[in-house]
């Protein structure tokens, strides 16, 4: 007996928006199973995991910081996504984003003005499209692939970071030591609840799930943007210009890259380093997809995977297990999202022999 | 029809793992340990695996659990990045009712302090860095007092007379090791040349390991590291020439080429610490113990490779250091341009090695800026 797989004559439309939850229960159940066979009871593991991060107001405001750069990224990125343009190059244009605003926080340090939070974030926004735009223009002039641009742009972006922190913005003070001053608190964004770290950053990945929606779902151009994506030559017998989406998908993600690149450094972390992410601008990918590139999947899928960190850091400090917990728990639910997605649209069908 | 039967599973499953974790509050309450222990925990950089940075002070919280038993509880962190996520795991500690918290790496600085001003109760303890607080003190080991004693393995065990050195970041830390090796080498053969890599990471074996075969393709012929995985003391092995290992005693990965390793023990420190707390004797101090502290040791050396006679002299160099009749950075040393910058008689000061950033003579390049 053989398998053969065909593809469904009519896929269904709810079971796209189910897969992500399917992903999620089977990630939850293969999960049960890994603790089992751990010798861990399953129900404090499971307690630990998704329940003891968040149980206080304190470890909600963590959620929410952890998600924040990650849906603005999500976001920023879903623009392209849609026409098919993949900007891979988040993570870089987040560092960009940090350099510029970093630059002004320092060389301001002395200034009290209420204008250099804002002015930072102008900076922040430049830098990370900046970097978008070197992709965007080997695009749409010489046909260079953007994923390849964009990616290999991460690493230039990184070292630059890395080039400033260890050299001209080192602090004087510092023995030397790979960092920057410690802005000053006028380049710091206001806490907004006392007892939390939730800073004024979130405010804008809010104001960005919310603005991604209009833009995608009810503006022209988003619609030009999906049209392109899902029927290229549909898009330019419309006579919808490809350039021009290019442009706009790649910068809207540098944008909302830089954009949280300024909130982290000045939110959470209050000076420049070599590494300001840990990787944001790569997960915000599988935020992107798990959300259905849909501004309110992106919402709830980027809670989900910072939800994942935390009850990854959880675990270890409960049950003493290992930190690839979280590796795996991520993997599961990506693996689990794609075989969901893949037989949604193909299905198998037994083939007797011959 | 079929559609809707799958999506009823589906919710039935949904609603299941709910019901379970649901349960899960009661239970877990009961768990909670009880309060006469004295909880310690600890918060690392990367995964602890089997040798590195990380792997010694695992070392170091295992020999606290040993030697406390039942009176001490030790938890711990690992593969936590430095920056924004430091300080919410450091809390997490604090407010799980760890008394007593070591944070091992230069860049959980800032976050240690933050946390330390909101849980001023609790006893923090930061490796590597300059900032200390009521409640936070700083430890290091003086990893240069080994480095020169390994040097002088290497000046010895060289034909080419050309050292490879794989470096992390530029720094004081590394810079400070680099410098003690070349003048441990140069006591001993006044011929060798230092070659440095930069690799601009702590971990990283791919980058390791083309820093490595590059410097043996420029004919080093002993190799050493300041980077945290095996991969030098392996590409060593594979190429013919003799390593020098870093952090942990590496010798299974080279059993031919690791001549020895300059090793960081923190059993000794953290067991004196975790008893200081238990006996209410805790105090912020900052801490740069070395030989003499039992915080340093070289690895057992590859006698097979190293004649009797070398290890005579590293072992009586050892003894000087522990008695304080030798430095490694004594007096006369000079800089790269041959100018004398510590004269006959005196010694670096710890200010001046905590700022280090020039190479001695004997190195090859220059700092990257």
């Amino acid at each position: 007996m053989l398998f053969k797989i065909e593809p469904r004559p009519d896929p269904s439309k709810k079971m796209k928006y189910l897969s992500p939850l399917i992903a999620v229960v089977m990630m939850l159940i293969t999960g049960l199973i890994i603790f089992l066979i751990l010798g861990k009871n399953p129900v404090s593991a499971f307690h630990a995991f998704f329940i003891e991060p968040v149980n206080d107001f304190y470890g909600l405001g963590e959620l929410i910081i952890k998600a924040s750069p990650l849906m603005l990224i999500g976001v920023g990125l879903t623009v392209g996504f849609r026409a098919n343009i993949w900007n891979i190059g988040a993570e870089g244009q987040l560092a960009m984003g940090a350099v510029f605003a970093g630059g002004i926080a320092i060389y301001f340090s002395n200034s009290t003005s209420v204008f250099i939070i804002p002015f930072m974030f102008i900076a922040g926004a430049f830098g990370g499209m900046l970097w978008a735009c070197i992709p965007a223009f080997l695009k749409t002039e010489f046909n260079a692939n953007e994923i390849l641009v964009s990616l290999m742009l991460n690493y230039v972006g990184i070292l630059i970071l890395s080039l400033l922190t260890h050299g001209y913005w080192k602090d004087p003070n510092g023995y030397g030591f790979p960092q920057s001053i410690l802005f000053s608190e006028s380049a710091l964004l206001p806490i907004l609840i006392e007892g939390t770290r939730l800073h004024a950053g979130i405010i804008i990945s809010f104001l960005a799930i919310f603005i991604g929606w209009i833009f995608l779902l009810k503006s022209f151009i988003g619609f030009q943007l999906q049209v392109s994506g899902l029927a290229y030559n549909a898009a330019s017998y419309a006579g919808f210009k490809y350039k021009k989406m290019v442009w706009f998908g790649l910068l809207a993600g540098g944008l909302a890259a830089g954009l949280a690149g300024v909130s982290e450094i000045s939110g959470p972390i209050g000076q420049l380093l070599p590494s300001v992410s840990p990787g944001y601008g790569f997960a915000a990918i599988i935020v992107a997809f798990v959300g259905r590139l849909h501004p309110g999947g992106i919402f709830l899928s980027s809670l989900l995977v910072a939800l994942l960190y935390l009850g990854g850091e959880s675990v270890q400090m409960n049950l003493d297990l290992p930190s690839a917990v979280t590796g795996i728990f991520q993997g599961m639910l990506l693996f689990y999202l794609l075989a969901a997605d893949f037989l949604i649209n193909f299905r198998f069908k037994v083939k007797s022999k011959l | 029809m079929e559609q809707n039967k799958f999506f009823k599973f589906g919710l039935c499953i949904l609603a299941c793992v709910f019901i379970v974790t649901g349960f899960a509050f009661p239970v877990s309450s009961k768990e909670k340990a009880s309060k006469e222990k004295l909880k310690v925990g600890f918060v690392y950089v990367s995964p602890i695996g089997d040798a590195g940075w990380t792997f010694q002070h695992d070392l170091g919280r295992i020999a606290v659990d040993k030697t406390f038993g039942d009176k001490v509880e030790t938890k711990f962190v690992e593969n936590v990045p430095e920056g924004a996520e430091a300080e919410r795991v450091i809390r997490d500690l604090a407010k799980s009712g760890h008394d007593l918290i070591f944070t091992t790496s230069f860049g959980y600085m800032n976050p240690t302090l933050k946390v330390a001003k909101l849980f001023p109760d609790k006893k923090f303890e930061h490796s590597t860095g300059y900032k200390v607080a009521k409640n936070v003190g700083t430890y290091l080991c003086r990893f240069y007092e080994g480095r020169y004693l390994t040097g002088i393995i290497a000046g010895k065990m060289t034909k080419s007379n050309s050292l490879g050195y794989v470096a992390a970041f530029p720094i004081p830390e590394v810079i400070r090791g680099i410098n003690a090796f070349t003048l441990g080498a140069k006591s001993v053969n006044p011929k060798i040349k230092v070659k440095v890599i930069w690799i601009n990471s702590w971990f990283d074996p791919g980058k390791e390991r083309e820093a490595s075969e590059a410097l043996i393709d420029q004919g080093v012929d002993v190799l050493t590291h300041h980077t945290d995985s095996t991969a030098p003391t392996i590409t060593a092995e594979e190429k013919g020439v003799y390593a020098i290992a870093y952090h942990s005693d590496m010798s299974k990965y080279g059993p031919k080429a690791h001549l020895t390793a300059t090793t960081h023990v923190w059993d000794k420190f953290y067991t004196q610490i975790t008893d200081d707390v238990l006996n209410n004797k805790w105090k912020s101090k900052e801490i740069w113990g070395g030989i003499k502290d039992g915080m340093i040791e070289l690895a057992p050396i590859n006698t097979k490779a190293v004649p009797s006679d070398v290890v005579k002299m590293v072992q009586k160099t050892e003894k000087m250091i522990v008695d304080g009749s030798f430095h490694p950075f004594q007096g006369p040393i000079k800089n790269q341009k041959g100018k004398i910058i510590v004269k006959s008689g005196s010694h670096l000061t710890d200010k001046d090695l905590l700022g280090m950033n020039y190479y001695v003579e004997g190195i090859l390049g220059n700092i990257p800026k």
